[in-house]
């Protein structure tokens, strides 16, 4: 496996399909958490970190579990219980072993879990017919095109905070029409690399 | 809610679904399907139907468990009653509406990870009776139906000029309503259409939900 494949491969999970601006998937958080830029940064680190974990963890239990005994169907069951058990594990272990951590990180791990996001990665794995290595490079692509998503929604939206909007139009409506011309800024780099 | 619920508190509790607590544009839950699959009516029929069925079926099921399942489990316990409804759904999809599956299927698969069906289960048929909470899925899908038939019919006749596939105006269409970006402009002024609405006319706060 070369490396320009894989850097081509993060490139084009990060930024020419990023899930927001193209795929429309994990708006929910995405709009839930952009209000401040402290709580965007924390989101982005544990998104980043559990979704390579979830995508490296996923693709083995695929690869070596659920092909040998013929259970493809059962693929969305069992990725959201891995992601959610995973999940439910990082918790704890973070609690017992660095609680300031965890005092600062915890509360997103919990939504974590209802993310489309996290399940699709996997999902879209499993699809595409990527290898190991090609996985993770995949899921740490996603998750820093939606860290830099989020990164770039929070600024505007701090901003927001004191610009005159119609009343009809505060908090969610203008955020989307925002989110709107930002996708239209990111379709210009689809043209950026052919894989 | 008590036994002596009537015929009536049902049919509020549809209304509901489809104005009030409108799962899209009033309690902003589940925004994703919103603009991924409605580039078209048909899509987003298609999609309204997926989720009034594992809505429904999930409610159902959860009352019927309720009392089995222990308070300390009973989210990842609900997450697995809703992936299973949802592969029957896929499975079901995939087999009868092959060309619509195509294009749609991961957005069928990530049904289980709708807030607002989890947040039904949790929030109504973990503490209701199988009736109300069938009325309650009802409800809800059918609130979830809607937002997604209008969407879709505002980018498809502006977008393509055409409505379910039929050409309605021949017209130079508006392209940038079926790329993303329309999808979330549409999203954004329905919103605040509804918004209005519900100011100007039922003396509402505005400004809804706030997300999650």
């Amino acid at each position: 496996m070369e490396f320009g494949k894989l850097f081509e491969l993060f490139i084009a999970a990060a930024l020419i399909n990023n899930f927001v601006f193209t795929r429309y998937l994990g708006l929910c958080i995405f709009f839930g958490v952009t209000k401040k830029m402290d709580t965007s940064i924390g989101m982005s680190v544990t998104f980043t970190s559990v979704m390579v974990i979830s995508a490296a963890l996923n693709w083995v239990i695929y690869k070596f579990i659920m092909i040998p005994l013929g259970l493809g169907f059962l693929e969305i069951v069992i990725f959201i219980g891995v992601v959610a058990g995973f999940v439910q594990a990082a918790d704890t272990i973070m609690k017992k072993v660095s609680p300031a951590l965890y005092y600062k990180l915890g509360i997103y791990l919990a939504l974590i879990t209802t993310n489309c996001i996290i399940l699709a990665v996997p999902l879209l794995n499993v699809s595409e017919g990527y290898n190991f290595i090609e996985s993770m490079f995949f899921g740490f692509g996603s998750g820093v095109g939606f860290s830099l998503a989020m990164i770039i929604m929070a600024s505007i939206r701090e901003k927001l905070e004191i610009a005159d909007v119609p009343k009809a139009f505060q908090g969610l409506p203008i955020s989307f029409i925002i989110t709107g011309l930002i996708a239209l800024a990111f379709l210009g780099f689809s043209g950026l690399i052919t894989l | 809610m008590s036994n002596s619920e009537n015929k009536i508190s049902y049919i509020t509790l549809i209304k509901n679904g489809i104005f009030s607590e409108n799962p899209i544009f009033r309690v902003a839950l589940s925004l994703c399907p919103a603009v991924a699959v409605t580039s078209g009516v048909k899509n987003g029929f298609m999609m309204g139907i997926a989720v009034l069925f594992v809505q429904t079926m999930v409610n159902i099921t959860v009352s019927i468990v309720r009392k089995f399942i222990h308070p300390k489990v009973r989210i990842p316990s609900y997450m697995f009653i809703i992936a299973t409804w949802v592969t029957v759904t896929d499975l079901s999809m995939a087999a009868f509406v092959r060309d619509i599956y195509a294009q749609m299927g991961l957005y069928i698969k990530l049904i289980v990870a709708f807030a607002i069906i989890l947040s039904r289960a949790e929030l109504f048929a973990s503490k209701q009776k199988i009736v109300p909470s069938f009325f309650d899925g009802i409800g809800n899908g059918i609130g979830f139906l809607f937002a997604l038939v209008i969407i879709g019919f505002f980018r498809e006749l502006l977008g393509k000029g055409s409505l379910w596939g039929f050409p309605i105006v021949d017209t130079k269409p508006l392209l940038i309503m079926i790329l993303p970006t329309g999808g979330f402009f549409a999203v954004g002024l329905l919103m605040g259409l509804f918004n209005w609405i519900d100011m100007k006319f039922f003396g509402g706060g505005g400004a809804s939900g706030g997300g999650h």
